[in-house]
C-alpha cells in the first residue's frame, strides 16, 4: 500500500522527466515500486541483480529517455565495477533511490552490517550522497535527481527506514 | 570461422546499424571492420552488453543488435529472462559463442561444454531463439531484423583472436557520437 512518502517520491521522478525505472525488491521500497510499475509514464523493468538493472538505465538513457534504479543499499558491493566503467566512465546520470537498510529503526540485524560500510563505499567512489531520514525529506528528491541530471553522475540517494516511516 | 570472421562477414548487415558491442577483443575487431557512429563499444563492465542494448531497445524505436559473446552472457545470464518478460520487437541479441573467453586468451567457457545458451534462453521464455554455425549468422540477422519480434541468435563459431589494438576512443565520444547518431535517425 503506498504511503504519502511514496507518492512524494515518484512525483519527483516525474518532475524529473524519469520515463524508465528498474529495481530489485526491498520491503521499503514497496511502495514506490508498485507506484512505478502502475505509472503509465515510467517503464518499469524489474531486473535480477542491480548491475544488470543499471546497464538497463545505461541503455534507456542512450536511447534518450531519463532512467533511474530502485536497490538496497546490501547490494552496492554488487555495482561497484558497473558504477565505475559504465556509469561513471561513460558520464551517464543515474539517480539511485536506495532503501538504507540496517539504520535506527533496522529490525533485522544483519542488514545493520553493510549499513556500516555504504557510505564509505559511496565515498571511495566519488558518488555524491544525500541520507533523507524523515518523511519531510521527499521533497529534496526533486532537487537531487535534478542534480544528477546537470552534472552527468550517479547520486545516491539513502532513505532510511525512518524516512519511509515506522511500519517498514 | 573465428569471431573475428564471423564480425566480417556481417559487416554489411551491420552498416548503418545501432550496435551495441561487447567489451574486450569484440569491440576491437569490429572498430577495425567497421567503425560509425551508430557503434557503441564497450570499454569495460563484462556482462552488461545485453542490458545496455535492451533498455536502449526499449526507450526508443530504432533496431538495435547487441553483439554479445558466450562468456559475457553466462556472466549476466539472468538477462535471458529479463529480456524474455520484457521483450523488445526491435532487439536482436547476437551471441557469439565461441566457447571461450577469447580476450583473456581462450580459456574455456562452460556454453563450449556442456551448457547450451540457446536452450537456456529457451528456458527462460525468449520465443525467437536460433542457433546457427558461424557461416549463417548474415541470413540469421537479416531474418531478425525483419522479423519484427526480439532474436536471439547464438552462433558457433571456432575460438581465437587477431592482433588487434584497443579503441582509442574516449568513452564519452563513444556515447555522445552514438546518441547524436540515434536523435538524427529518429528525426529523419
Amino acid at each position: 500500500m503506498a504511503t504519502d512518502t511514496d507518492r512524494k517520491v515518484v512525483e519527483c521522478m516525474l518532475n524529473n522527466g524519469i520515463g524508465f525505472a528498474t529495481s530489485v525488491p526491498c520491503k521499503q521500497l514497496a511502495g514506490v515500486i508498485d507506484l512505478v510499475e502502475r505509472s503509465d509514464r515510467i517503464l518499469h523493468v524489474p531486473s535480477n541483480k542491480e548491475d544488470e538493472g543499471m546497464g538497463l538505465c545505461a541503455g534507456a538513457h542512450m536511447g534518450g529517455v531519463n532512467s533511474c534504479i530502485l536497490m538496497q543499499n546490501t547490494a552496492l558491493g554488487v555495482v561497484v565495477n558497473t558504477l565505475a566503467t559504465l556509469i561513471q566512465f561513460y558520464s551517464i546520470p543515474l539517480p539511485m533511490l536506495i532503501s538504507f537498510r540496517g539504520e535506527v529503526g533496522e529490525k533485522v540485524a544483519c542488514q545493520a552490517e553493510m549499513a556500516i560500510h555504504t557510505k564509505p563505499i559511496l565515498d571511495q567512489l566519488h558518488v555524491p550522497w544525500h541520507h533523507l531520514s524523515q518523511p519531510e525529506d521527499a521533497g529534496k528528491i526533486d532537487g537531487i535527481i535534478r542534480h544528477a541530471h546537470m552534472c552527468r553522475k550517479p547520486v545516491a540517494i539513502l532513505a532510511d527506514a525512518q524516512f519511509w516511516g515506522s511500519g517498514r | 570461422m573465428n569471431r573475428c570472421q564471423l564480425l566480417e562477414s556481417i559487416v554489411p548487415v551491420l552498416r548503418n546499424r545501432f550496435v551495441v558491442c561487447n567489451i574486450g577483443s569484440p569491440s576491437q575487431e569490429l572498430y577495425r571492420l567497421l567503425d560509425q557512429p551508430s557503434n557503441f563499444y564497450m570499454l569495460g563492465t563484462m556482462g552488461l552488453c545485453s542490458s545496455i542494448g535492451l533498455g536502449l531497445a526499449l526507450a526508443q524505436k530504432e533496431h538495435v543488435i547487441a553483439v554479445d559473446g558466450d562468456g559475457s552472457v553466462l556472466t549476466n545470464l539472468a538477462t535471458l529472462s529479463t529480456m524474455a518478460n520484457n521483450p523488445a520487437p526491435n532487439f536482436t541479441l547476437l551471441i557469439v559463442d565461441n566457447g571461450s573467453y577469447g580476450s583473456t586468451g581462450d580459456q574455456p567457457t562452460y556454453a563450449g561444454r556442456k551448457t547450451s545458451l540457446a536452450d537456456v534462453a529457451r528456458a527462460c521464455g525468449c520465443e525467437n531463439v536460433v542457433e546457427c554455425p558461424a557461416e549463417q549468422t548474415g541470413p540469421a540477422l537479416e531474418e531478425a531484423l525483419s522479423g519484427g519480434r526480439m532474436s536471439v541468435i547464438v552462433s558457433k563459431c571456432r575460438p581465437g583472436n587477431v592482433d588487434v589494438p584497443v579503441v582509442p576512443l574516449e568513452p564519452v565520444v563513444i556515447k555522445d557520437r552514438f546518441m547524436r547518431e540515434l536523435r538524427n535517425r529518429s528525426r529523419s
